[in-house]
């Protein structure tokens, strides 16, 4: 490094733009790929991807068994894939059963169809606390469970990405499958919320 | 739009981010988007980013300064830059260089540099 310059003022920022301009001059890559890439997780994926999947599982039988079967093609089946999709496993809510998912390594996170992960969702607390004390955690981010109710924690690995098929809200039989979606929420299907 | 892949309003439009902004700052989204990019290219696996990104990750958990907020992107931009070293595309000394050029452009420089650099949003966060 230039003696000149104190290291701390190598921002993020600047360490993002020199490895960007050394990997573009290099051929490594392509800005306009870059851009695409970026552009298409800031504006393009997110969780009415997963709202989608989630409302044809509500209203289609054959496709929630599919669905349950093999995530990472049913999900496919309606045009989401992509990095960090590879192999998405779909975990059924049921009256008895609540799954939430984690990633306590890293934060690993099904990207096709959730678009890139919350803050709380990458914070060290949430990743440690989730698995030790899952109930208290989903308590304090508003989502109480009845004894009754058994709560499974996943914890992502590096080639299993997780999606939670929440219960259909009670009152939506006359609902269509596009309405249904709208009642989907993000993190009903990371299952911090029921 | 002709055929839209996505629904922008409408009842099937939940906030596609839950309101809240997918990159807390510009950077953020370049060291996401140089990863994401790299490994399509073929530079390196998922696998082995990822393994940079735990090891950094875990490192941070065991030590950082006091007061230093967890920063999940600051983390990535550390596995970034140890994985394109490890490959011997980009040195750390190299990094290191260019940023401090880069620190020493008179002030403004950020008008002139402003398009395509996802400059225009985020700032003041």
């Amino acid at each position: 490094m230039s003696a000149s310059i104190n290291p701390d003022r190598l921002s993020p920022a600047l360490r993002t733009e020199a490895l960007e301009q050394l990997l573009t001059e290099r051929g490594l890559v392509d800005p306009a790929v870059m851009d695409k890439f970026i552009s298409t997780y800031e504006n393009d994926v997110g969780p009415l991807n997963g709202a989608k999947v989630v409302a044809k599982a509500w209203t289609d039988p054959e496709y929630r068994a599919r669905l349950l079967a093999e995530g990472t093609s049913a999900i496919k089946e309606l045009g989401f894939a992509g990095p960090q999709g590879e192999h998405i496993v779909v975990l059924e809510n049921t009256d008895t059963v609540h799954h939430v998912v984690t990633c306590t390594l890293c934060s690993c996170y099904p990207w096709p169809v959730l678009g890139l992960p919350p803050g709380w969702y990458k914070d060290p607390a949430y990743r440690a606390r989730i698995v030790r004390e899952p109930r208290a955690v989903l308590a304090e981010m508003g989502l109480t469970l009845p004894d009754d109710v058994e709560v499974k924690v996943w914890d992502s690995s590096s080639e299993v990405r997780y999606l939670v098929l929440p219960l259909r809200p009670e009152g939506t039989e006359d609902a269509s499958e596009e309405e249904l979606a709208g009642h989907v929420t993000r993190d009903m299907m990371v299952g911090v919320a029921r | 739009m002709t055929s839209p892949v996505l629904e922008i309003d409408g009842p099937a439009a939940p906030p596609r981010d839950n309101g809240e902004l997918v990159f807390a700052e510009p950077w953020e989204s370049r060291a996401f988007g140089l990863a994401v990019t790299l490994h399509d290219a073929g530079s390196f696996t998922w696998d082995d980013f990822r393994d940079h990104l735990v090891a950094r990750i875990a490192d941070w958990e065991r030590s950082h300064p006091e007061g230093e907020c967890y920063s999940y992107y600051r983390c990535w931009l550390d596995a970034l830059e140890s994985v394109v070293a490890e490959r011997g595309l980009v040195g750390a000394d190299e990094v290191a260089d260019r940023a401090g050029a880069l620190a020493q452009r008179p002030a403004g420089h950020d008008h002139e540099h402003a398009e395509g650099h996802g400059h225009g949003h985020g700032h003041g966060h």
